[in-house]
């Protein structure tokens, strides 16, 4: 058992460092006038912790995990759908405009 | 649905959410990478709703729609001005959904496989005090952040004695704490934990001051994701592992990039405790020199007759809410035949990247829109500057005046240009309370007023 729980830690641990890694090359390649949509993207998928609340939410019943599960998926998709409809509405300012010359 | 099929629909889902953030590196893919997210997140809340555990749809659903509609609501309705203050109020959800995710696993562990009430694996449980920890912090440390920027709570720092030492103790009090849960797994320690954790964020926070906000929203960024990824050890979820890890990592960068832009360490940042020391700084005595002002008419004049301006653009600029004024005058200028561009420093307004999406609401072209390195070197060739609620990103002291608090930061070189139209409410101090000996320069005109009000100004006096 525990043997087995040290080979689940390790290979988090693995797939951890190299998630930074990648993590560390994608961000540095984004240009600096979308900071802010990577904020709010970055901030959408952080809700991704969704998945561990709808496991606890899961099961029949109401105990006490239950709730928290309940409580966890409604605050991750606030955040969610708030998180992604304010980054499409950031970067939907960033579309190249049609040039409209108005002579007026 | 078997493990392995799980496995491979969360990490297409992880995969889903790398390719969101490789679309940023450009306006134009960045759209299709926001959907590449969306898509990562449908397939992984799917995935997980497909599991044998799961069964209350109708509850879970309830909760998706709750929150979605909340979400959707505010998401839609926020004013682009009030960015950074929504983008803290999200991450304290994070924080706070962290929490709760752990306190679950802790109360009924089953569910998560890692064991029974009472004799959950040792492993775990550091992992679900770490999550805890840091999601607590994330928690209160964006609260407060959220309310200074939101202005509910005063933005100046609050610093007293002792205080790195104070939260230096509390840290180890809540090491102490959590090997204390490992051993006995009572509740009543999980939730001191929670509580000292929210304290130790407050502390955080406390002391950082407005202009330092930028550096506070990338770092509760950071935390935030450092929070998931303890959850997804916790849960041996490489998913949430992952993720974690490119959101951790983004606002580590960023925090790095912010704190660069303001020359501080990246150490004094994640510690939190700055911005204190600025308070105590000497502004130099300046009764006796000559301010030269100006209206908007000159304003008008001086620029019409120009080829070139670069315009500088500051936290004034978005609290006046004068983008899309500026814009106008930007617009006008241009036809006029003036070379036109922006130029924004690392650390103007409150969050990273604030200034270019307040200009790319106003319709300002983003190819218009150009970072410190890009046009520093411009400023020489440049005819007018007009620096618009902006102060000390301009301020020559920072590369003149050891004694400076700002001596060392990056500044935009407005003052090489011809001549500096400096947009102001008043005479005092900016941010950082230094004074600006750019006031006093012969080719400086100071335009006192409101931003938006002076840009309208300007406008009518150039048509």
């Amino acid at each position: 058992m525990e043997a087995h729980s040290s080979e689940v830690f390790v290979i988090g641990l693995t797939v951890f460092f190299l998630a930074c890694i990648i993590g560390y090359y994608v961000v540095w390649s984004v240009t600096p006038a979308l900071h802010s949509p990577l904020m709010g993207v970055t901030n959408a998928i952080s809700s991704v912790i969704i998945v561990g609340a709808i496991l606890a939410a899961g099961p029949f019943g109401h105990d006490t995990s239950k709730i928290f599960g309940i409580i966890g998926v409604v605050l991750a998709s606030v955040n969610i759908f708030g998180g992604f409809i304010v980054t499409y509405r950031m970067l939907s300012m960033f579309k190249k405009k049609p040039k409209k010359d108005k002579k007026d | 649905m078997s493990a392995n099929m799980v496995a491979v629909l969360y990490l297409i889902s992880a995969l889903m959410f790398i390719f969101a953030l490789r679309g940023l590196s450009h306006p134009e893919s960045s759209r299709l990478g926001n959907i590449f997210g969306i898509v990562g997140m449908i397939i992984a809340i799917i995935t997980t709703l497909m599991f044998k555990s799961v069964l209350s749809y109708v509850e879970i659903g309830a909760a998706i729609i709750i929150g979605g509609a909340i979400g959707t609501f505010i998401a839609l309705r926020i004013e682009m001005t009030a960015l950074p203050q929504l983008v803290a109020a999200f991450h304290s959800l994070v924080g706070i959904a962290a929490v709760f995710v752990a306190a679950a696993a802790f109360y009924d562990p089953a569910s998560f496989g890692i064991g029974k009430v009472g004799s959950i694996g040792t492993s775990s449980l550091i992992e679900m005090s770490i999550g805890t920890f840091i999601g607590a912090i994330t928690f209160s440390g964006s609260v407060l952040a959220f309310g200074k920027l939101q202005g509910t709570v005063s933005g100046k720092p609050i610093v007293f004695k002792f205080q790195h030492t104070i939260n230096a103790l509390i840290l180890v009090l809540i090491i102490s704490l959590i090997v204390i849960f490992v051993i006995n797994q009572s509740p009543s320690i999980f939730w001191t934990i929670v509580i000292v954790s929210i304290l130790l964020g407050f502390l955080v926070v406390m002391p950082i001051g407005g202009a330092d906000m930028p550096v506070v929203v990338s770092m509760l960024n950071s935390y935030s994701g450092w929070a998931a990824c303890g959850i997804g050890f916790t849960l041996s979820n490489n998913l949430l592992i992952i993720t974690g890890a490119l959101v951790g990592a983004s606002g580590a960068i960023l925090s790095y990039i912010m704190s660069k832009g303001m020359n501080r360490s990246i150490i004094s940042v994640v510690l939190g405790g700055f911005g204190g020391e600025q308070a105590a700084s000497s502004v130099g005595d300046n009764s006796d020199k000559i301010v030269k002002q100006g209206n908007a008419e000159d304003a008008a004049y001086i620029m019409k007759n120009a080829d070139s301006v670069i315009i500088v653009p500051g936290y004034g600029m978005a609290v006046a809410q004068a983008q899309h004024a500026l814009r106008e005058m930007g617009d006008i200028l241009k036809k006029e035949g003036l070379n036109v561009r922006y130029a924004i420093h690392p650390v103007a307004g409150r969050m990273p990247g604030h200034m270019n999406v307040l200009l790319a609401e106003a319709n300002v072209p983003y190819e218009e829109v150009l970072e410190l390195d890009e046009i520093n070197h411009d400023f020489p060739m440049t005819e007018v500057s007009f620096v618009i609620g902006a102060n000390d990103v301009t301020n020559p002291a920072a590369k003149t005046d050891e004694t400076s608090p700002i001596y060392g930061m990056p500044i935009l070189d407005v003052e090489k240009s011809q001549t500096v139209l400096f947009v102001k409410r008043s005479m005092a101090t900016g941010y950082s309370g230094v004074d600006n000996e750019l006031f006093y320069r012969d080719n400086t005109t100071m335009l006192f007023g409101d931003a938006k009000k002076m840009c309208e100004d300007i406008v009518k006096s150039l048509a």
